[in-house]
């Protein structure tokens, strides 16, 4: 395939990545991992590995669903109010396309939360390990490096970003 | 505010909102409390070289805690005697030989003494440059370390850190007690959470038995519906123990949270007994087990394990899980906001399997992604909006008053009645006489 296709495909995935997370449909977001994939948000850029570390959230497909299913309970009292976000991401630059297909991929995102009345403002690098799959990608890794992960977080984060 | 203004505002059994709300309140509080007794900066690793430092709030006051050229840590007040400005702006960082300001040069030991003055004889004949302690960085009044664990108190007089944390020192004896090598070491990364609500209203819910299971039932249940599929498929029949840390929240029912016992302090501290299944009998324990009593004797390390221990307030600034080794400092930046920060410590000695068991805790639990705090915090909010209001005047601290036991200055909750508030009751008490309303 053409390098031109394989961005056009990889952008694709990536922005339905993110219309999953603002549309809420927690259930296909994580079924865009793969069985083993990994969502990573280090504390800080210099983190090289997910493991055996502070994580804001380093979660497999196991904790991705109690995260789900919390946000789902009726008693997830910090979830009855108006709650939306929207991401765009953008500067999509393939790293490294292997010949099995595999992808490496980065990009740039910015999210912007409304709870109630405030409003907030989350934004970062993307960086996806891609696994070329029959059904097309699967997230290997969703690395998430914050430009404001070390700031104090007025209130917390919920949900992925 | 008068004392017997003040005097009315806690009774046994109930408090006025205003002592939540009231923004004259809170500067008593700052000048009386946080800034006269002994509050947490922070842990000696966290400066293990010559100028590394991080600066910390008591009270209202910027602080630095360094690492002076004499191996010890200072507290000093982050201010240049100059013209007032901050000597440093960073959150943490080394700042090499000495501290200079980044307004007129004038720099400075690591133990806050006066170093040098740029142009120093346009002071010749004036009342500034060396020797005059107005020229030096001002220090913390009083400095203490325990167990690597560094506390400053901005007052001259008062009672020394062991006496004042009397009972609750066992929080940091347990958590280095633990360690093969008989302490700690920080892990070098701190998470900063801001909560809308006066900060008494976080102490008092960390010691509120009753409120996990209101409150956490939605990740208590999420998580035991995982753990279960995934207990089917593991060997053992167990899934990872972090799963059994947030199913707990729903699985330990209100009746056997008073199953567990408060016992409450002089000063506002608290002692939350109870395990949370934190001495399974798994490979990663025996081998655990096996390091501890090599280094401490079969009988010591029973006696270290066996603490009972949940939980441990120390009022009014810290709450720490010794089992798990993480604290959170509570930080007061106005009546209606609060930083907390939390910090995880490495047991030396132990193998890393210990540490990522509770690391899975401080990554779960405690990051600014937590599965249990964004509840809390939530109801801390709501708690806050309805205590500004005429909605009503009093906060109810009743459950099971009148049924504590005192024995040796100390009252606990009745048999079976964890759930009992008698460490909102004792914190309240604790604040009436620090405040002067007594």
């Amino acid at each position: 395939m053409k390098t031109l296709e394989i961005q056009h495909e990889v952008e694709q995935f990536l922005y339905r990545q993110a219309a999953c997370l603002d549309g809420k449909q927690w259930q296909a977001w994580i079924d865009l991992f793969a069985p083993d994939g990994i969502y990573w948000m280090p504390p800080d850029a210099s983190y090289e590995t997910w493991e055996g570390q502070p994580a804001i959230f380093a979660e497999d497909k196991n904790l991705m669903t109690v995260r789900m299913l919390r946000v789902l309970h009726p008693d997830a009292w910090s979830q009855r109010p108006l709650w939306e976000t929207n991401h765009v991401v953008s500067n999509v630059v393939l790293k490294k396309i292997a010949k099995n297909g595999d992808v490496e991929v980065t990009s740039r995102f910015h999210m912007m939360e409304l709870r109630r009345d405030d409003v907030r403002h989350f934004a970062g690098a993307y960086l996806h390990k891609l696994r070329k799959t029959k059904n097309g990608y699967a997230i290997q890794l969703q690395r998430v490096d914050m430009t404001n992960a070390q700031a104090a977080y007025d209130y917390v984060l919920q949900v992925w970003v | 505010m008068g004392h017997s203004d003040l005097s009315r505002l806690v009774e046994p059994d109930r408090v006025r909102k205003e002592v939540y709300t009231d923004a004259g309140i809170f500067e008593r509080e700052m000048e009386r409390i946080h800034e006269t007794v002994w509050i947490y900066c922070g842990h000696e690793s966290q400066v293990p070289k010559p100028g590394d430092y991080y600066t910390v709030q008591i009270g209202r006051q910027p602080m630095i805690m360094v690492r002076g050229k004499d191996r010890k840590v200072h507290v000093l007040y982050n201010r240049c005697p100059h013209r007032g400005n901050m000597i440093c702006g960073d959150r943490k960082g080394n700042t090499g030989e000495q501290f200079r300001c980044s307004y007129h040069a004038w720099t400075f030991q690591h133990d806050g003494r006066l170093k040098n003055i740029p142009m120093k004889s346009a002071y010749d004949g004036t009342r500034y440059g060396q020797g005059n302690p107005d020229c030096d960085m001002k220090k913390a009044a009083r400095v203490e370390n325990y167990r690597g664990f560094v506390f400053a108190s901005l007052a001259q007089k008062g009672p020394s850190l062991e006496e004042f944390l009397g009972k609750a020192i066992v929080a940091f004896d347990d958590m280095c007690d633990r360690a093969p090598a008989g302490e700690v070491e920080v892990v070098p990364n701190c998470f900063r959470v801001i909560q809308h609500s006066n900060w008494k209203l976080f102490l008092e819910n960390q010691l509120d038995a009753l409120h996990p299971s209101v409150v956490h039932q939605s990740t208590g249940r999420a998580a035991h519906e995982v753990e279960k599929v995934l207990a089917k498929k593991a060997k053992g029949g167990a899934a990872p123990l972090s799963y059994h840390m947030l199913s707990a929240f729903a699985t330990v029912t209100i009746d056997k949270w008073d199953d567990f016992q408060t016992i409450n302090y002089p000063y506002g501290h608290c002692i939350l007994t109870g395990y949370m299944g934190l001495r399974p009998q798994d490979p990663d324990t025996l081998a655990y087990d096996k390091i501890m009593i090599k280094a401490y004797g079969r009988k010591r390390f029973e006696e270290i394990v066996g603490v009972n221990i949940h939980h441990v307030l120390v009022y009014p600034g810290l709450s720490v899980q010794s089992p798990l080794q993480q604290l959170r400092a509570v930080r007061p930046l106005g009546v209606d906001r609060t930083l907390t920060e939390i910090w995880h410590f490495r047991l030396k000695g132990a193998p890393e399997a210990i540490y990522r068991r509770s690391l899975a805790y401080y990554n779960l639990v405690n990051s600014p992604a937590t599965l249990i705090n964004a509840d809390d915090l939530e109801n801390f909010w709501k708690c806050h909006q309805g205590l500004a209001s005429d909605g009503g005047d009093w906060v109810s601290l009743a459950r099971h008053h009148g049924r504590d036991l005192e024995k040796d200055g100390a009252v606990s909750s009745g048999p079976k009645m964890g759930t009992s508030e008698a460490p909102m009751r004792n914190q309240m008490k604790a604040w009436a006489k620090y405040m002067g309303a007594q």
